[in-house]
């Protein structure tokens, strides 16, 4: 297998974008990370497009060939693969095109996600948004998303004893986060207040413990490692590049507050990668809900089993701490686009090692890493990437 | 969802019937087909389920308008049922009266009104277990 690089890297705003459309927001997306290369389409061999639910949400199926239509690159009868893996098709479409890479079949390829959320109504897309977990034994029965993640906050809270103070704290670093991040939804900080007095969801979790509904793109083009000073002083090598699966329903799983497919998933990437989790600087984590941020610092091995909320509260996932955790506001504060956050993750990874991440920089990142979950974590990606 | 896909699934919903591997003794429900186990040396057949189970964790799904439209407030529940799988079910009862570890049995009951069709969907809920 090759060694891959990311050579460029490109993210709308995250937001309600009411003025424009599906296809506006990934030519944006990929026409910065294109810029960002110095590099022009021509260049393209393959396209993979993370993408949840355009089905649903704009009634348009068939997306990785108008993507390809609308960047410009269709004539030329590129390979373009839409990927599927619900909230985590982002993750997946980057680790078709690092594979892609790597294998020797493709040379330049861009790996994107998009999805645009607000043009139906908002019970129209929380009801697509279910169809990510088990609709026939989940969904029907009346279990929406916020309740499933709440019912993983039950059960964490009852084994463990966080208080809804120490939970409270995710929301409220991710936004002091999201607020030095131009690209974010929210980019406001909150309070512990804030959060406390926000409206009932799904008890435990109020409206500040969840993932907003938004619109965005994000765009990454990978290269062979040999390539990639033709287009770039800074690539970021890929280190590890992992994907684990588990039960679709939440019921059907060995433990409900541990995501399996998170800790196989970093297991593999961290062998891959011959790295443990001291040697990572900070990490992208899917944090769709508050709780799952708590469970997946603890699925990565950044904190023992039961600690992570005191782990928080104390700071240690703050810029600054330990580790720090969603440096770009997370899916809390920077949005939550499904199929483009595992591609923003990878984003804000590589902006972090290239040092261009301003009043959210951490200090001399070298190796980062991004998590991204599907539904309830019946699907998991993992990656690792490296400064050079 | 349209009405076969309903009625396909009437005899697991209304009166909690599963499937049980013959070859191991495990239960199934919601059913499964194959035996994740056994595989191929697994045999598959019908079983109905007691209806008697415990509460594993739950929620209390409240009505959120904006953003979250629901016909809230009522008590979303993992259970595990005493023949050993899970389930995702609603418990009736006062949200201030769940917990972890209560004793639950199945009763049938109305779960949702479609939006379009107007057809109402009925299936499998818990109540407690006085
Ligand atoms: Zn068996």
């Amino acid at each position: 297998m090759r060694d891959v690089a990311v050579i460029g890297i490109g993210c709308t705003k995250f937001g309600e974008h009411w003025e424009r459309s599906f296809r506006d927001l990934f030519v944006e997306a990929g026409a910065i990370a294109l810029e960002d290369a110095q590099m022009s389409g021509e260049k393209i061999d393959a396209m993979y497009v993370g993408n949840m639910s355009a089905g649903r949400f704009i009634e348009q199926e068939h997306i990785g060939a108008l993507i390809a239509d609308y960047a410009g690159v269709a004539t030329r009868h590129i390979t373009a693969t839409r990927v599927e893996a619900a909230c985590a098709s982002g993750g997946l479409a980057f680790r078709q095109a690092v594979i892609a890479v790597a294998s020797g079949m493709e040379d330049i390829v861009v790996a994107a996600g998009v999805e645009k959320m607000t043009d139906v109504e908002p019970g129209a897309s929380t009801d697509a948004l279910t169809g990510a977990a088990d609709r026939e034994w989940e969904g029907f029965v009346g279990a929406t998303f916020p309740g499933l993640y709440a019912m993983i906050a039950t059960d964490y809270m009852h084994k463990y004893k966080m208080t809804r103070e120490q939970l409270a704290q995710v929301a409220v670093k991710n936004h002091y986060n999201g607020a030095r991040n131009p690209i974010a939804q929210f980019p406001s900080e909150i309070t512990l207040d804030t959060v406390m007095k926000s409206t009932m969801v799904a008890a435990p979790l109020r409206l500040f413990d969840c993932s907003p509904i938004t619109d965005g793109a994000a765009a990454v083009i990978v290269a062979p490692l040999d390539r990639a000073k033709e287009f770039t002083d800074t690539p970021i090598k890929v280190l590890a590049t992992a994907q684990a699966s588990d039960s679709i329903a939440l019921h059907d799983r060995r433990d409900i507050s541990t995501l399996d497919a998170s800790v196989a998933a970093g297991q593999r990437a961290f062998k891959m990668a011959k790295l443990t989790n001291k040697d990572i600087d900070m990490v992208e984590v899917h944090d769709c809900f508050s709780i799952a941020e708590i469970c997946a610092i603890e699925d990565l091995g950044f904190c023992k089993k039961g600690t992570a909320g005191k782990f928080t509260a104390d700071g240690e996932t703050a810029l600054g701490g330990k580790i720090p955790v969603n440096t770009s506001g997370g899916l809390k504060a920077c949005g939550h686009p499904v199929g483009a956050t595992g591609i923003k993750q990878v984003c804000e990874i590589v902006t972090q090692l290239r040092g261009d991440a301003g009043k959210r920089q951490v200090d001399g990142a070298k190796i980062g890493m991004t998590h991204n979950v599907g539904g309830t974590g019946a699907t998991v990606a993992v990656h690792i990437l490296g400064r050079l | 969802m349209t009405v076969a896909r309903f009625w396909r699934k009437i005899p697991q919903r209304y009166n909690l019937i599963g499937t049980k591997c013959e070859t191991c003794g495990r239960h199934f429900f919601p059913p499964r087909t194959f035996c994740p186990d056994c595989r191929r040396t697994g045999k598959i057949v019908d079983h109905k389920f007691a209806g008697f189970g415990t509460v594993v964790t739950y929620s209390v799904i409240q009505t959120e308008p904006d953003q979250f439209a629901s016909p809230g407030p009522y008590v979303l529940a993992i259970i595990r049922l005493d023949e050993g799988p899970q389930m995702t079910s609603q418990v009736v009862c006062d949200p201030k009266d769940a917990k972890i570890g209560m004793r639950v049995r199945a009763v049938f009951r109305k779960i949702a009104t479609d939006g379009e069709s107007g057809i109402i969907h009925y299936g499998t809920k818990f109540v407690p277990v006085e």
